[in-house]
């Protein structure tokens, strides 16, 4: 029974992915004849200071969104994890986002961002109607943004369900012992929610990797090439510059660095229980 | 004992982000509904001034309602097939624990949750073209299908392990097969699960952007995120007309979302922080 799902799992799953290693010793324009072409690929993009660069604004992009979901998405899940009905209410608006397509938000945040017609404009406010996709930092900052803006919803919800089952008898105990909120906070919840953490963050650091959508239509990888990632930068040299070599390179250092962090952050769990969830 | 348990920092954040979320998504229906005059020289968050209904007109009137027809296609294609093998993959695993195959099978798809779509997409593409199937819908299906099943299966898994095992020997006795027992005991028993992951994969394929954008071509085979992004080329300087397609594309799903929020909810939370 478990064979259809095999099947089909393999073929567009596991056979692509030794297929792009293949394909990276080859030359191949997408179209014509696909040659051997030994390790020319890898050394192209590999003494190509177009790669540091995407690797840098990658892992910036991934270092910087961690660091401002995690938080604001581990306190948003305490508070969300009262029983209280209005924060039902909540955590309902606060889905909205994940419903949205990458393309929509991205030409959401485009209009609205606009520095003639944008809410800048609109407000009067000068502050708000700079060229948000036209400068290189506010782009990037754009960019953590509008992620953070689609994904803390999610974490959010994650994080209410860790809290739900911390015992709250530990509380009580704390309380006893005299222990403040903050007290508690850190040295309860936090603990507690260990493997959480790392869940969410995998899910965080990983999935990173995989902005593309939002990317591409947001700022096309500019101004220049500052928001230029990875994956952005796969599909460029691939779909649009017709190297399919170079790009399938580039796919392959993106496995390898997304197996990586995995693996990093389950090692960080330091523990087997909940290896089976932290395979997400 | 009675806590009081008062979270002022979790409290302001809380609604801090209410405001974060809600700006955008009023501005996008307020602004929907005005003609571009409104729309440039009106306050942003106004209501309407002389609210119309012209946008989602034009919209309409356009190919929209043959994008909207291409994702509905996709994702009906795409969850009813995925779900099903899914849930027989899953029902299996658990069945028949202990067989070598078929952990190794479950570690296969668990892996699979650590593959990224785009870094698979050449050979994709590559496999598509000789497979005859580029430009057509069931090019984006196939593999649509295929990234679907890692996370079902652990939710799915997750489920049918609850379901206690006497039931199952005691079905047995009365003569059931393994087919009957999927049918008349975990399907009905996992049927929450089937609804969450069924709106979570529904969801990626609905929104999905990477696969059309690189398996499709003529404009008659878009699907509505694809759609958007031409849109927005078109009609540039009609941002009106660009936020009720946003407003169109969306609709569906917050629907879907309002009928299964619950199942949807609890499977995820089933499925990741256990």
């Amino acid at each position: 029974m478990a064979l259809p799902a095999l099947a089909i799992f393999v073929v567009f799953g596991v056979v692509p992915l030794v297929g792009v290693l293949l394909l990276s010793f080859t030359q191949w324009d997408g179209l014509g004849a696909i040659n051997a072409a030994g390790l020319s690929n890898w050394r192209t993009v590999l003494s190509d200071p177009g790669l540091p660069h995407s690797l840098f604004v990658t892992f910036e992009i991934m270092i910087l969104s961690w660091a401002v979901q995690t938080p604001i998405s581990l306190l948003l899940g305490v508070f969300l994890a009262g029983r209280q009905r209005y924060r039902a209410v909540l955590a309902v608006l606060y889905f909205v986002p994940l419903l949205l397509s990458s393309a929509a938000i991205a030409i959401t945040y485009k209009a609205l961002l606009d520095p003639n017609f944008g809410l800048g404009a609109g407000l009067h406010l000068d502050f708000l109607a700079q060229d948000w996709l036209g400068r290189d930092h506010l782009a990037l900052g754009v960019v953590i943004f509008v992620v953070s803006w689609q994904f803390i919803p999610f974490h959010s919800l994650i994080y209410q369900g860790g809290v739900r089952q911390i015992p709250t008898t530990l509380y009580e105990a704390a309380s006893i012992d005299g222990a403040g909120r903050i007290r508690q906070f850190f040295s309860i919840t936090v603990p507690q929610l260990k493997y959480t953490i790392i869940t969410s963050s995998t899910l965080m650091v990983v999935g990173s990797l995989t902005f593309f959508d939002l990317i591409f239509v947001l700022t096309a990888g500019g101004p220049g090439d500052a928001t230029r990632v990875l994956a952005l930068d796969m599909y460029k040299r691939g779909f649009q510059a017709n190297l399919m070599g170079p790009a399938s390179v580039i796919a392959v250092l993106l496995v390898l660095i997304g197996l990586a962090l995995a693996l990093l952050l389950r090692r960080l769990g330091g523990s087997t229980t909940a290896s089976q969830q932290e395979g997400a | 004992m009675r806590l009081i348990r008062r979270n002022w920092l979790g409290g302001t954040t809380g609604w801090l982000w209410l405001v974060i979320v809600l700006i955008p998504l009023y501005w996008i229906v307020v602004s929907s509904f005005k003609d571009q005059a409104g729309f440039f020289t009106q306050n942003p968050f106004a209501l309407p001034a002389d609210p119309t209904i012209e946008n989602y007109r034009l919209v309409i009137e356009s190919d929209f309602p043959r994008y909207f027809l291409n994702s509905v296609i996709v994702t009906a294609g795409t969850i009813l097939p995925a779900v099903a093998i899914a849930f027989m993959a899953a029902y299996a695993i658990v069945r028949g624990a202990g067989g070598r195959f078929l952990a190794g099978v479950n570690g296969l798809f668990l892996m699979g949750l650590a593959i990224p779509l785009q870094a698979t997409i050449i050979p994709v593409y590559l496999l598509i073209i000789r497979m005859q199937l580029y430009d057509s819908l069931l090019a984006i299906i196939l593999p649509s299908i295929a990234f679907s099943i890692p996370l079902s299966v652990l939710v799915l898994t997750n489920f049918i392990r609850d379901v206690p095992k006497e039931l199952f020997e005691s079905m047995r006795v009365d003569g059931a097969t393994e087919w009957g027992m999927l049918r008349k005991l975990a399907l009905p028993l996992t049927r929450p699960a089937l609804v969450t992951v069924s709106i979570y994969n529904g969801l990626g394929v609905w929104n999905g952007f990477l696969l059309p954008l690189i398996l499709t071509q003529s404009p008659e085979k878009r699907t509505l995120p694809l759609a958007l992004w031409t849109f927005q080329g078109q009609y540039s300087v009609n941002v009106p007309a660009v936020l009720a397609s946003v407003v169109l594309t969306t609709l569906p799903i917050v629907v879907l979302y309002a009928l299964g929020r619950r199942q949807l909810l609890s499977g995820l939370t089933a499925g990741f922080s256990r």
